[in-house]
């Protein structure tokens, strides 16, 4: 009798699965507060002059400078829904990518030809940002490999070609998502063999609401313009 | 009791009808075959699988929209959905007068046919998977040597608006499978894996400075020009795009 209603209520359910997913927006939460500190901590959540010293008031969250939209574009990558593990063992969404310029390459670590001078191109776009603006872009790798790059051998690319730091994140995905992001971002890439793979070599930018703004195609190629795009985008 | 038991009877089989409206299906004993473009061992392995027996029809796209609103036309966002998408239709759930139910349903984009897949358990095939099943004529497997095998594609290529034809209209191959040539082209999961290009970035050919390891890539079969045809389209395509005769079908691994 239990076993009955059980598998009646079983069936039942599984008349009225649905798949449909609901986005949830953040709001975003701007502080303003004096730079001289006359008032301690306190914080406003309008522009204004401070009552003390009457110097215009500062926002003090970089980050939440960037949300001021909550709404994400049409255009924006961040309605991909598909989740990734950091090499630091985190998962994420590409949402918690928002807020920062994003500079990002497809790569795979056992790649002996062209990922070394990509990897390397991508260090150098880094060394060239001013550090003012080093804290709004974020570099990231993804990989095309998600079998057998695991946040571990991420972790240890990371660390073997000094990209190891705050400001670049690799990401492992599944199989899927990769061919899903690579056709966001019209990288082409086919396996060749087991550790191998032909890939395009692209690095591309996007703002920090997540529309790409500028693709760089080739090894080796004058960055000047992404950089200047780079640095175009951290300022809007 | 009884009530319960016939409640879960009658449950199940709503369940069961539920399941057969899915499109029919048919099974493909998976084996090795070389393509047109392949890897570096040139022989490709496919495993067993199932695929549609016919493309995805406008009639189904119609109710899969309705149900899933956020694929009407005027909801899809820009990011997986060119301005091109659906375009004939009269509105976001009804087709336009001259389409028919029962046609292939073209202008749609990679991740919306991607979409329209897993919504219903299934995926796209990969392009090795694709050309496996395709390379089928009415009674062998592989007839790609045939001289009228490759005429019938080509002659294929030559015909105006094949899009508006009914499914079912062309041959039934070896595995039962209809369409693959003579209505539209169809996606592919992996169609990005195509190397070649005929659009207007910098590779011309194969550029070795683009593509890493391009070198690799060789045509097996250069006299293959119908599947070559295939190739170029799919190296020319983004998955947002959208095209007239470009339709798609599902597959499942089990």
């Amino acid at each position: 009798m239990k076993s009955i209603k059980f598998i009646l209520l079983f069936t039942t359910l599984t008349l009225f699965v649905s798949c449909d997913k609901k986005n949830k927006d953040e709001t975003a939460k701007i502080e303003y507060q004096c730079p001289m500190k006359c008032e301690g901590e306190k914080v406003y959540s309008e522009k204004g002059t401070c009552p003390v010293c009457e110097m215009d008031l500062r926002l003090i969250s970089k980050a939440s400078k960037k949300v001021l939209s909550t709404e994400i574009s049409e255009e924006s990558i961040f309605n991909l829904t598909s989740s990734w593990n950091t090499e630091e063992g985190k998962t994420i969404t590409l949402k918690e990518l928002k807020g920062k310029t994003l500079v990002m390459v497809m790569v795979y670590t056992t790649c002996k030809a062209a990922c070394p001078r990509l990897t390397g191109d991508m260090r150098n776009i880094e060394q060239k940002i001013p550090a003012e603006y080093k804290e709004d872009v974020q570099f990231v790798f993804i990989s095309i490999d998600p079998e057998n790059d695991t946040p571990e051998k991420l972790k240890q690319f990371a660390v073997d070609n000094y990209v190891d730091g705050e400001q670049w994140t690799f990401l492992q995905g599944t199989e899927s998502n990769v061919r899903e992001f690579a056709n966001v971002l019209a990288v082409k890439y086919k396996q060749i063999s087991p550790l191998d793979f032909s890939h395009s070599n692209i690095i591309s930018v996007f703002n920090p609401g997540g529309e790409l703004v500028h693709q760089q195609e080739g090894l080796g190629v004058d960055n000047k313009e992404t950089i200047a795009k780079i640095i175009e985008t951290v300022n809007q | 009791m009884k009530i319960i038991l016939r409640l879960a009877i009658f449950l199940i089989f709503l369940n069961s009808i539920n399941l057969n409206c899915q499109s029919k299906i048919v099974k493909i004993k998976g084996g090795e075959y070389i393509p047109l473009y392949g890897r570096d061992s040139l022989m490709v392995t496919i495993d067993d699988f199932w695929i549609d027996v016919y493309p995805v029809t406008n009639k189904e796209y119609v109710d899969y929209v309705k149900k899933n609103p956020n694929w009407q036309r005027s909801k899809a966002i820009k990011l997986f959905v060119d301005e091109s998408y659906l375009r004939d239709w009269q509105n976001d759930t009804l087709l336009n007068a001259n389409q028919k139910l029962n046609s292939p349903i073209t202008n749609i984009s990679w991740f919306a046919a991607k979409s329209y897949c897993e919504n219903q358990g299934k995926r796209l095939p990969t392009v090795d998977e694709w050309e496996y099943v395709a390379m089928a004529n009415k009674t062998m497997p592989d007839a790609r040597s045939l001289k009228n095998y490759n005429q019938f594609i080509l002659s294929w290529y030559e015909k105006p608006k094949t899009f508006n034809q009914t499914i079912g209209s062309t041959f039934k191959n070896y595995w039962q499978v209809y369409d693959l040539h003579g209505l539209v082209w169809e996606w592919t999961s992996d169609f990005n894996s195509v190397l070649i290009t005929g659009e207007s970035r910098k590779d011309v050919g194969k550029d070795s400075n683009l593509f890493c390891g391009s070198a690799a890539i060789n045509a097996t079969d250069l006299m293959n020009y119908a599947a070559f045809m295939r190739y170029a389209i799919r190296g020319s395509l983004k998955a947002k795009y959208t095209m007239k005769n470009l339709g798609f079908r599902c597959v499942k691994d089990n």
